[in-house]
């Protein structure tokens, strides 16, 4: 058995077979909620289906808005994951995120076209984002209090700043008593349904817009920062062990102030889809949910931004499908994509073990037997 | 005597705004003095308030309310200790995966069973816990200068979860500091590796620390859908699981300081239904959000060690591997 451990199971396994196999186990228990509901599992999910690829009632498009949201808050906590720091402030960190774009527009937006407010509104999310992410990172590492406790009190901290910011300052300059006003049409990123019909294109209307693209760069760049930068390699070798790290001479506070403020930034933009491009204003919890999503989607996607891609669709199409499902089958409240999202993360993150130890083993049982076998080496 | 009247009736409110957060605070100190962190204290009171106010509707009978709430959350915590304990998980992750599962169900059900976007039938009196009045409280409230009144108004008048909440948090104190299960427990949360060598399980000790935390929690759920309010809600506990996880850090893992931390918790509830459109001379209206916010300021600024330092139990956290 002591050969076990010197043996890796195949990669194909590892980052394939047992993600898909926890979704599996995490959708039949959905199923059996579903069944206790009354309701025919098979048929909710082939609605849930359509409903998300659809693409003549904008179903397709809009699973792509919704992945767009949760590649944003995937890539947060997956970056934090790198470093070891787990980064439950992605919902705080995206609602400040949504103050910038509040601030960029209502204060330039009849001045400026939509070429000039996009690169601020992105800067201004990333950098609030950042700067919420970033607190916690230093009482982290200067202080010593635990990025998961202080996290979730930034999270209320937020709720609570945000609320205050839109009833007293943002609220009175038009909107109604919990909402910005709507951006200027013109500083606006057009939606993809526009572009579509001013290309002579027929799109049935959607959430989903331009900001997809910078979401899909956010991918390729944090791919080049963790796996070709220098700072990435010390980001990973923070996350595997601190200790080393410092004997190496990396500054390990430093490294984990630098990668909450990523990983803020990252969270941040999401705002940019949603409140600069998809809604047109600031909402009261217009994240509602969308940052603890971000832990299934990195849980998912194994922290790898090609796999946060993957999980960001599929969470993408749950949240479509979930929606379309109410008006198929009215006892279905849309909510059981929540259910859906802590079996995932229960079962891709709490239960890990539970799946991955009894498939590992059986692979790299397999790989032994092989080696032996054409070694010629006895059992 | 007018603004002594005030006074009291904001203590009176403080209590009843506290006690949900000392049982799921209570709960929380079990888990966490063995060693299990509970991030899934608000999942459970949520799913525990709607087993609540489900089974309170539909036999009518307030203790079996109590008692399916109390369920409910002991098969939660167990899903957590199996997680935490046996499979060796990520306790924040299964504490997570508690709260999205609780705010997703409960809404999910009560969608299906009462079609009402999640909110359960209205309970009627005898389907809840509602005030208790203490024997003499109305002849002292007339008859006794201040300390009348405030028997009246701040120990009386409240319902027996209330009560319960309060002698929990002696039970605890007493159960933590002078039984051996006590002993055992906390040494499992510092020094697993001791407990082991004596003979006595890890695993068993965090296992009833997690279903005591259950139980707790179950209290916690009920009293804010049928004792509190008359039925359940959609994310009722609006925070609240979190809050006691803070007065936890904030009375430094200990029963005595959680619910000082609790009560102060539950007067800044209080403070802020009572302060809205009150003008403070040189300052103006306090915004309400502000009471909102203070307990999570606070408890980053104490965990940042900025007032005190909070320690937590060493082996927090850690899944326990028995040296073969």
């Amino acid at each position: 058995m002591s050969q076990l451990a010197a043996v890796e199971s195949p990669r194909w396994v590892r980052i394939g077979l047992i993600p898909l196999l926890q979704l599996v186990l995490a959708l039949a228990v959905s199923s059996l909620v579903v069944l206790m509901i009354g309701e025919d599992p098979i048929r909710a999910f082939k609605i849930m289906i359509q409903g998300a690829i659809s693409t003549e009632f904008g179903g397709l498009s809009n699973t792509l808005y919704y992945t767009t949201n949760f590649i944003f808050t995937g890539l947060a906590v997956a970056v934090a994951s790198h470093a070891g720091l787990f980064n439950i402030g992605g919902e705080g960190q995206a609602y400040v995120g949504g103050l910038a774009v509040a601030i960029v527009c209502l204060a330039l937006d009849s001045t400026l076209n939509v070429w000039l407010i996009a690169p601020l509104v992105v800067v201004g999310c990333a950098a609030f984002g950042a700067f919420w992410g970033v607190i916690p990172g230093y009482l982290q590492a200067k202080r010593g209090s635990h990025i998961v406790v202080t996290t979730i009190m930034f999270n209320f901290i937020a709720m609570a700043f945000m609320s205050y910011a839109l009833v007293v300052w943002i609220s009175p300059l038009g909107g109604n008593s919990t909402d910005s006003r709507y951006w200027a049409a013109d500083a606006v990123l057009p939606k993809w349904h526009e572009m579509a019909s001013s290309f002579g294109m027929n799109a049935s209307f959607s959430l989903l817009n331009p900001v997809l693209l910078l979401a899909l760069a956010c991918c390729v760049l944090v791919w080049v920062l963790i796996w070709r930068t220098r700072l990435g390699y010390a980001i990973r070798t923070v996350g595997s062990n601190p200790h080393a790290a410092t004997y190496a001479g990396i500054n390990a506070n430093r490294i984990i102030i630098i990668t909450m403020a990523i990983s803020g930034a990252l969270a941040g933009m999401m705002a940019v889809n949603e409140v600069y491009a998809a809604q047109g204003r600031l909402i009261l919890n217009f994240t509602s949910g969308f940052g603890f999503m971000g832990i299934a989607v990195a849980l998912m996607g194994r922290n790898h931004p090609f796999g946060i891609v993957l999980a960001s669709l599929l969470f993408g199409a749950l949240y479509q499908g979930g929606t379309e499902l109410q008006f198929e089958i009215s006892s279905i409240s849309p909510q059981m994509v929540l259910v859906i999202q802590g079996l995932v993360v229960f079962f891709t993150g709490a239960l890990d073990r539970l799946v991955r130890e009894p498939v590992e083993s059986l692979f790299q049982r397999r790989a032994i037997v092989a080696a032996n076998a054409s070694t010629g080496v006895a059992k | 005597m007018d603004m002594l009247d005030h006074i009291f009736s904001l203590l009176g409110a403080s209590i009843r705004m506290a006690t949900p957060l000392i049982f799921a605070a209570m709960a929380g100190i079990y888990s966490e003095r063995s060693g299990v962190v509970d991030i899934g204290l608000e999942g459970k009171m949520l799913f525990g308030a709607f087993a609540a106010a489900v089974a309170s509707f539909e036999t009518g009978n307030p203790f079996l309310g109590l008692l399916a709430g109390i369920v409910i959350c002991v098969l939660l915590s167990l899903m957590h200790g199996y997680a935490s304990v046996k499979i060796r998980g990520d306790q924040v992750i299964s504490g997570l995966a508690v709260n999205f599962l609780a705010s997703g169900l409960t809404v999910t059900l009560g969608h299906a069973w009462y079609g009402q976007g999640g909110l359960t039938p209205a309970l009627t009196n005898s389907q809840r816990f509602t005030g208790i009045t203490l024997p003499g409280a109305e002849w002292l409230g007339a008859h006794v200068p201040v300390i009348g009144p405030f028997y009246e108004q701040v120990i009386s008048g409240h319902n027996l979860l209330v009560y319960a909440a309060f002698a929990v948090v002696a039970l605890t104190y007493r159960a933590l500091f002078s039984t051996r299960f006590g002993l055992h427990l906390r040494a499992t949360g510092e020094e697993p590796n001791a407990v082991d060598s004596a003979g006595i399980s890890v695993a068993w000790v965090r296992y009833r620390a997690v279903l005591i935390a259950g139980v707790l929690c179950g209290f916690a759920g009920a009293y804010l859908s049928i004792a509190q309010n008359a039925a359940f809600q959609r994310e009722m506990t609006s925070g609240r699981g979190y809050i006691a996880l803070a007065a936890v850090i904030f009375g430094k893992w200990h029963p005595k300081g959680a619910l000082g931390a609790c009560l102060l918790f539950g007067f800044l509830q209080a403070m802020e239904t009572r302060m809205q459109n009150v003008q403070i001379p040189m300052i103006g209206e306090l915004p309400s959000q502000l009471f909102s916010a203070i307990p999570y300021i606070i408890t980053v600024v104490l965990l940042a060690g900025f007032i005190g330092k909070a320690v937590a139990p060493k082996a927090i956290g850690v899944p326990y591997v028995k040296e073969r």
